[in-house]
């Protein structure tokens, strides 16, 4: 594909695109006339509010891992399981496929989104070994796959609306439950936050005019 | 053509006929839009800006409308039934996302957002983008609130978790048959079919092509 003149960025030309519909507007539009998308050329406190979901999603993270998950009380014992209390004992029947989703989808993804949301966001300010195309790459990686951590969640949702049969078993959820769900949701605004344009802005500086 | 050309270079184009990438920013001309089935893809970060394609505001209408009714027949009709030892319990979708709420003020507050993410907001999309779509696809000028109708289906896209609670499903099935006889019921196939429906609402959605319509 031919790039005559080479590519410019909406900031550079002295506009402002919306981040929801494309739509191009003169520096300083309040609000998308098309879609009424609150219109910014770059959000100045992303980095910021990234951050700051950023670590109440960790916060909450640690009493998910702490807490028990899931209660399971039948005639002859009472157990309360962790989540990788959980998948241990579920691995130690067998159920290894199963005890791997547990495992991915509530320690790999959530500490992977952790770290790769911080590596984001020091990617703004300071110089990054990856790409910027990498880096986006992982960003949308990051979008997509955050909601998965939910899977957990819903299991105990699952479980305790089912395993009800009195005194024989019955399962109820355990306060980890909540606090994973808020981790998920934490770190869903967190990655939501951040202004992905900003990471092509450093990379623009070293050749293109500075932005207005 | 299929992709836009760089704006840069051009002379104090209209700015109706530009578009910027959502992701990085980088502007283009769109001068004559891609063509049905054709993609124009940000040569910079690679993200799809235009993707029309053949009568997909009838596809996805059908679509939203079948989500509409599994998500309904879904949440009312029991998906799954144990039984052990002569007792049996049997469960509905709802009855699931609202199981936390014997458990304190707080978890159920996180009981109405798991019902929210699995049954209101799959359904709430549907109906929004039904609403934005039903006129444009009979190329008429689109109803009072459209555009803020999909600004919020589009708003709302990430907090749809219908298919993440399916897979959970699969998990606690496979949980439970340890423990006692399970049995599925047909809202737990329908349920199935909805999330194969959700994605293909997705994919089919070229959202540049519904905005311009809307903006008219
Ligand atoms: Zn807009
Ligand atoms: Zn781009």
């Amino acid at each position: 594909m031919e790039t005559p003149g080479g590519l410019k960025s909406a900031r550079e030309m002295g506009l402002i695109g919306c981040t929801r519909c494309g739509r191009v507007w003169p520096d300083g539009t309040p609000r998308c006339g098309r879609c009424g998308h609150k219109l910014r050329s770059r959000d100045p406190k992303s980095i910021q509010k990234v951050w700051a979901w950023w670590l109440v999603g960790l916060i909450c993270y640690v009493p998910a891992n702490v807490y028990p998950m899931l209660q399971t009380r039948t005639l002859v014992f009472t157990q309360e399981n962790t989540i990788v209390g959980g998948a241990v004992e579920l691995a130690n029947h067998g159920s290894y496929a199963i005890a791997l989703v547990i495992l991915v989808a509530s320690v790999l993804i959530p500490v992977s989104k952790f770290g790769v949301v911080a590596l984001l966001a020091l990617s703004v300010r300071h110089r990054a070994r990856l790409s910027a195309r990498r880096r986006l790459q992982l960003y949308e990686l990051v979008e997509y796959i955050g909601r998965w951590s939910m899977i957990d969640v819903f299991v105990v949702a699952i479980l305790s609306s089912l395993v009800q049969l009195g005194s024989i078993v019955s399962v109820k959820p355990g306060p980890a439950a909540l606090y994973f769900a808020l981790s998920v949701i934490f770190t869903m605004l967190s990655a939501q936050a951040f202004d992905s344009r900003l990471i092509w802005d450093r990379e623009a500086k070293n050749g293109a005019s500075p932005a207005p | 053509m299929s992709q836009p050309l760089p704006a840069s270079d051009r002379p104090a184009p209209s700015l109706d006929a530009l578009i910027a990438c959502p992701r990085c920013d980088a502007v283009y001309h769109v001068g004559t839009a891609p063509g049905i089935n054709q993609r124009a893809t940000c040569t910079r970060c690679h993200h799809v800006l235009i993707a029309p394609r053949q009568s997909a505001g009838k596809r996805i209408i059908a679509v939203a409308l079948s989500v509409l009714f599994l998500v309904v027949a879904a949440t009312i009709t029991p998906f799954l039934a144990i039984s052990t030892n002569g007792l049996s319990n049997r469960s509905s979708i709802l009855d699931a996302a609202l199981a936390f709420n014997s458990s304190g003020a707080l978890l159920l507050l996180l009981s109405f957002a798991l019902a929210a993410l699995i049954v209101f907001i799959p359904a709430l999309r549907a109906i929004l983008v039904i609403y934005v779509l039903i006129p444009l696809v009979r190329n008429r000028t689109p109803w009072p609130g459209a555009s803020r109708a999909f600004r919020l289906a589009e708003h709302l896209r990430p907090w749809s978790m219908a298919e993440v609670f399916a897979v959970g499903c699969a998990v606690a099935l496979i949980k439970i048959s340890a423990l006692a006889q399970v049995d599925l019921g047909p809202a737990f196939w329908l349920f199935s079919i909805l999330v194969v429906l959700v994605v293909v609402q997705d994919t089919l959605m070229c959202r540049y092509t519904v905005w311009k319509r809307l903006e008219g």
